[in-house]
């Protein structure tokens, strides 16, 4: 018999869940164009499911949670991000 | 008495209620939730006045129904609390969505249930439709015959539910009315002697909610996780069957009390014909069987103790052989038209190389006592099966 986890129930620990990625279904990416930024912080307020993170002097998506919903690039007052579709692997 | 077993004692007559609540204090549990309902009425009551008197050091939840009551113990088992609550009929079927909750989260509640029919009609009285409905939710079920059985029984399903191979919730069910308000003759125990017997307790491990050492509970899983829980799950429930029996016989070492475990076998060795019972009514038939005995009839009784998990191995070795069984019941299979416990013997008779008759008998519903002239009709029935004669498959006692 192969298991999966050390546990009888659903239990499970904390780094299991950080590792999981709930982003597998987007089928589009925010891309920022980091020079058109000006680090308002629109999209990092609107993202539904915080994953927006601060990079340096620019706001990006971090992918594994990102559903690609697009709410960052409406907001965004300098167009600086870009939907585009998702491709296949 | 050997070495090491308890010597001081103190007997008192006590209803069933008051003998479970006896047992409670002397397991220790830290968190008590439970919501009043006939006939377990009594049990909180006495658990309140424990806490009121300083007897027990348990926090006492006081709940709005019984479907709050399982999910605080849920929180408090999965922080690590040792807990207990209790319920009878409606008030199981009210916590029916935690019920599971508390057993597939593998978390070694107990709970005692003083049985109760099922609604309609509008009846408080006893019967095992409530416990037995749901025997496949996960639990272990043990079923005791007096009120005695009730409080060892308690003390032991700790130790069963916490066990690191275990992690299971217990169900201690005893026959509303006929225990449960009922006086007994009890011996109870000495604190000292039940903190020895419940001392392996303090080595089992489990999943804990901790801070210092986050996990989660409750996990969402996908559904290839769900399949190795239900895997692990019926896992723990085999290996209770053996651990039931081990505890038994730790029971006795310390107490001098012995129930046998899963099955309790009553005059079985050279019998031809078998009586299956559960509950209080197996003491009525024991009477049935020593006069039976004493007419020159070679019959014995199975009593079940474990419902779930259910004892096959042991109940193919006890009635292999034989001529016919007669199961009686107390509670109605609806749609198969029997008795729930006709219908799990059956399964596992069908696993013997030699055919065994078998009948089955529905009795003492909605408190109807289940008495020894019932049980001398059923014992002549099963007989008739013995002999290969025409018999009725089964016989609703209280009215034919």
């Amino acid at each position: 018999m192969k298991f999966q986890t050390e546990y009888e129930a659903a239990w499970a620990s904390v780094e299991e869940i950080i590792l999981l990625k709930t982003s597998d279904w987007r089928y589009q990416r925010p891309v920022t164009k980091s020079e058109k930024c000006c680090q308002c912080g629109s999209c990092y307020l609107y993202c539904p499911s915080g994953s927006v993170i601060e990079e340096g002097n620019y706001f990006t998506a971090n992918l594994d949670y990102c559903k690609g919903c697009g709410i960052c690039a409406k907001v965004c007052p300098s167009n600086a991000i870009m939907m585009v579709r998702e491709k296949r692997e | 008495m050997g070495d090491g077993m308890a010597t001081k004692r103190e007997i008192r007559m006590l209803t069933g209620n008051e003998a479970a609540a006896q047992a409670v204090r002397l397991c220790r549990p830290s968190v008590i939730a439970a919501y009043p309902i006939t006939p377990q009425s009594e049990l909180v009551e006495e658990l309140a006045k424990f806490a009121a008197e300083g007897l027990i050091d348990a926090e006492m939840v006081e709940v709005e129904g019984e479907h709050s009551a399982m999910s605080v113990l849920i929180g408090a088992s999965a922080a690590g609390a040792r807990t207990f609550t209790a319920t009878s009929g409606q008030g199981l079927a009210y916590m029916y969505e935690p019920y599971f909750a508390a057993s597939t989260q593998r978390l070694p509640i107990v709970m005692a249930i003083a049985n109760r029919e099922m609604l309609n009609p509008s009846i408080v009285a006893a019967g095992e439709q409530d416990f037995v409905t749901l025997k496949d939710g996960g639990w272990v079920i043990i079923v005791v015959e007096n009120c005695q059985e009730l409080l060892d029984s308690l003390i032991m399903a700790y130790r069963l539910a916490e066990d690191s191979e275990i992690q299971l919730p217990v169900n201690i069910c005893y026959d509303g009315y006929y225990l449960s308000h009922l006086s007994d003759r009890v011996e109870i125990p000495t604190q000292e002697d039940v903190d020895v017997f419940l001392s392996p307790t303090q080595k089992y491990e489990r999943p804990k909610v901790d801070p210092d050492k986050p996990l989660i509970c409750v996990s969402f899983a996908p559904g290839t996780l769900m399949a190795e829980y239900r895997y692990k799950h019926c896992a723990a429930h085999e290996r209770a069957k053996s651990k039931i029996d081990e505890i038994d016989g730790e029971l006795f070492a310390h107490f001098g009390r012995s129930y046998g475990g899963q099955i309790e076998e009553y005059r079985t060795e050279d019998a031809e014909v078998i009586l299956v019972t559960m509950g209080s009514r197996s003491g009525t038939a024991k009477v049935v069987v020593d006069r039976k005995r004493d007419e020159g009839l070679n019959i014995g009784l199975v009593k079940i103790r474990s419902l779930r998990p259910f004892p096959h191995e042991r109940l193919i070795k006890a009635l292999e052989g034989k001529k016919a069984i007669g199961v009686i019941d107390r509670s109605v299979c609806f749609g198969r038209n029997c008795g729930h416990l006709f219908v799990d013997v059956k399964a596992s008779l069908a696993d013997v190389a030699a055919p065994i008759a078998m009948v089955n008998f529905i009795d003492g519903l909605g408190g109807g006592d289940i008495t020894i002239e019932h049980i001398e009709r059923a014992v002549d029935i099963t007989y008739q099966a013995a002999r290969g004669e025409p018999h009725k498959k089964v016989t609703w006692l209280a009215l034919e």
